[in-house]
C-alpha cells in the first residue's frame, strides 16, 4: 500500500488551510472595520499555522529533504490539493463570510473525526485545530446570521454569493478512489458520512440566517486533484514572488 | 500545571529557571504560568529536553518563547538544550495556573472563565466574563479577536472601560 496516499491527503488539507490563510490575509487593512480586520486576519494566522505543521509533516513522510517552505513557496500550481472552493476570490465582505461559514462547518466535521485518526501525527494535529476551527465557525457563523438576517441588501448579498459559492462544495464530499481507501485505513473519515454532519451543522446556521441552500449542481472543478480554478495561479503569483525571486531568502 | 514531576534537583533547578521566562506578548506571566512547558527532563551529560506545548495554531509569539526557553536554560548551564513540540493533548487555556490567572486579572486582562472543549462554547452561550477592573459580571464582548491570537476584546457595562479577555480554549 502506497505512502503516496498518504502524503497526497495530508496536502490536501494542508493546502487548503494554506491557500484560505492567504485568502484571508488580502482583508488585512481593507476590512469594513477594525474588529473585522483582526477576525480575518486571525483566522488566517491559525490557518497558516495548521498548514505548516501540515506541510512539515508532507515533507517528512515524502523523504526528499523538502520543508513546510519549500512546500509553500515552490510548488506549481497543478501540484497544489487544495479544495477549489478556498481559491475563490474574497468580493465583497458577505461573500468572503459565506466561503468561511462553508469551509469553517466543513473542517470543523473534518478535525472533529481527525482525532481518532490511525495516523498519529494528524490525530495530534487536528486535536490542536479543532480548537481554533471551532472559534472561526462561531465568528464566521454570528455574521452569516447577522447579514442574512440583516437588510435586504445584506441578505440579498450573502444569498448571492451563496448560490455563487454553492457548486464549489460538492467537490469536498465527492468520493475519489483515494479517499475510499483513505477512510478503509481509518486515515480520515468517509465523505458520505461526513457530508450528513457538515449539512446538517450548516442548515441550522442557513435557517437562522432566513437563506435558502441552493440546489445542488453541477460542478467541473477537482482541486484535490490538481485541476484548479483560474485564481489559484494568480493566488500563487503572489505568495511565491519572492521565494521565485530571490531563492533561499530568509528572515 | 505540569504533565511531569520534577523528580531531580536540576529538573527543579530547571523549572525555577522558566518560571523566571516571561510570555513574549503578555510579559506578566511565564510560560511554565501559562502552561505549555510540558515536561523537562535532565540528560545524563548535563543537558535537558524540553517539551513545549504551542498555545493557538496562528500564534507568531511560538518562536520567540522557544528562544527566550533556550537561552534561559543554557545560561543557567545546561547543554545541550533539546526543544520537542508537544502537540497532543493540545494546549488548553484551562493550564493556565491559578496564580497565571490572577496576575493576568491584575494587569487588566480577564483569565479564561470555561473551558472551551465543553458543548456548551458551540452554542454562543459563554459563561459570564468578569471586568478585570470593577468585578461586574455585566460585559459584553466588542470583538471576538483582540490585539494577539489568544485575546478578545470585551466592555464593562458597568464602570464602561474595555478590557481584554484571555480566549478559551
Amino acid at each position: 500500500m502506497s505512502e503516496a496516499l498518504r502524503i497526497d491527503y495530508v496536502l490536501q488539507l494542508a493546502d487548503s488551510s494554506l491557500i484560505l490563510g492567504q485568502r484571508l490575509g488580502e482583508w488585512v487593512g481593507h476590512a469594513p472595520a477594525l474588529e473585522e480586520d483582526l477576525g480575518l486576519a486571525n483566522t488566517a494566522l491559525d490557518l497558516i499555522g495548521q498548514a505548516r505543521l501540515l506541510l512539515t509533516y508532507a515533507g517528512e513522510l515524502e523523504g526528499r529533504g523538502r520543508d513546510e517552505d519549500q512546500l509553500a513557496f515552490l510548488r506549481e500550481e497543478a501540484e497544489f490539493r487544495n479544495v477549489t472552493l478556498v481559491e475563490q476570490p474574497n468580493r465583497d465582505f458577505g461573500h468572503t463570510i459565506v466561503r468561511q461559514v462553508l469551509f469553517d462547518a466543513y473542517q470543523l466535521e473534518l478535525f472533529e473525526r481527525l482525532q481518532s485518526s490511525s495516523d498519529g501525527r494528524l490525530a495530534a494535529v487536528a486535536a490542536k485545530a479543532v480548537k481554533d476551527t471551532r472559534y472561526h465557525l462561531r465568528y464566521s457563523g454570528s455574521w452569516l446570521v447577522r447579514l442574512g438576517d440583516g437588510t435586504g441588501e445584506s441578505h440579498a448579498r450573502v444569498q448571492d454569493a451563496l448560490e455563487r459559492l454553492w457548486p464549489f462544495t460538492r467537490e469536498l464530499f465527492e468520493e475519489q478512489p483515494a479517499d475510499l481507501e483513505i477512510c478503509a485505513r481509518g486515515i480520515g473519515p468517509g465523505l458520505a458520512e461526513l457530508r450528513q454532519a457538515w449539512s446538517a451543522r450548516l442548515d441550522a446556521l442557513l435557517t437562522e440566517a432566513t437563506l435558502t441552500r441552493p440546489a445542488d449542481a453541477p460542478y467541473r472543478w477537482f482541486g484535490r486533484r490538481g485541476v484548479h480554478s483560474e485564481h489559484l495561479g494568480y493566488i500563487l503569483a503572489e505568495m511565491q514572488y519572492l521565494q521565485r525571486a530571490h531563492p533561499g531568502a530568509r528572515w | 500545571m505540569s504533565t511531569s514531576v520534577a523528580t531531580t534537583e536540576p529538573e527543579r533547578r530547571a523549572w525555577r529557571m522558566l518560571g523566571d521566562v516571561a510570555d513574549p506578548e503578555i510579559p506578566v506571566i511565564s510560560v511554565v504560568d501559562l502552561g505549555i512547558v510540558r515536561e523537562l527532563h535532565a540528560r545524563p551529560d548535563g543537558g535537558i529536553e524540553v517539551g513545549l506545548s504551542p498555545t493557538y495554531s496562528g500564534c507568531p509569539a511560538t518562536v520567540v518563547i522557544r528562544e527566550r526557553v533556550v537561552q534561559a536554560l543554557e545560561q543557567g548551564g545546561f547543554a545541550p538544550v533539546i526543544v520537542r513540540e508537544v502537540l497532543s493533548p493540545p494546549w488548553s487555556s484551562d493550564w493556565i495556573s491559578t496564580a497565571g490567572r490572577e496576575r493576568l486579572a491584575r494587569y487588566g486582562i480577564a483569565p479564561p472563565a470555561q473551558a472551551v472543549s465543553s458543548v456548551r462554547a458551540l452554542h454562543h452561550a459563554p459563561a459570564p466574563v468578569r471586568c478585570p477592573r470593577c468585578g461586574s459580571a455585566r460585559t459584553s464582548e466588542v470583538s471576538a479577536f483582540g490585539s494577539t491570537p489568544c485575546k478578545a476584546l470585551h466592555r464593562c457595562e458597568d464602570c464602561r472601560e474595555p478590557f481584554e479577555y484571555f480566549k478559551c480554549i
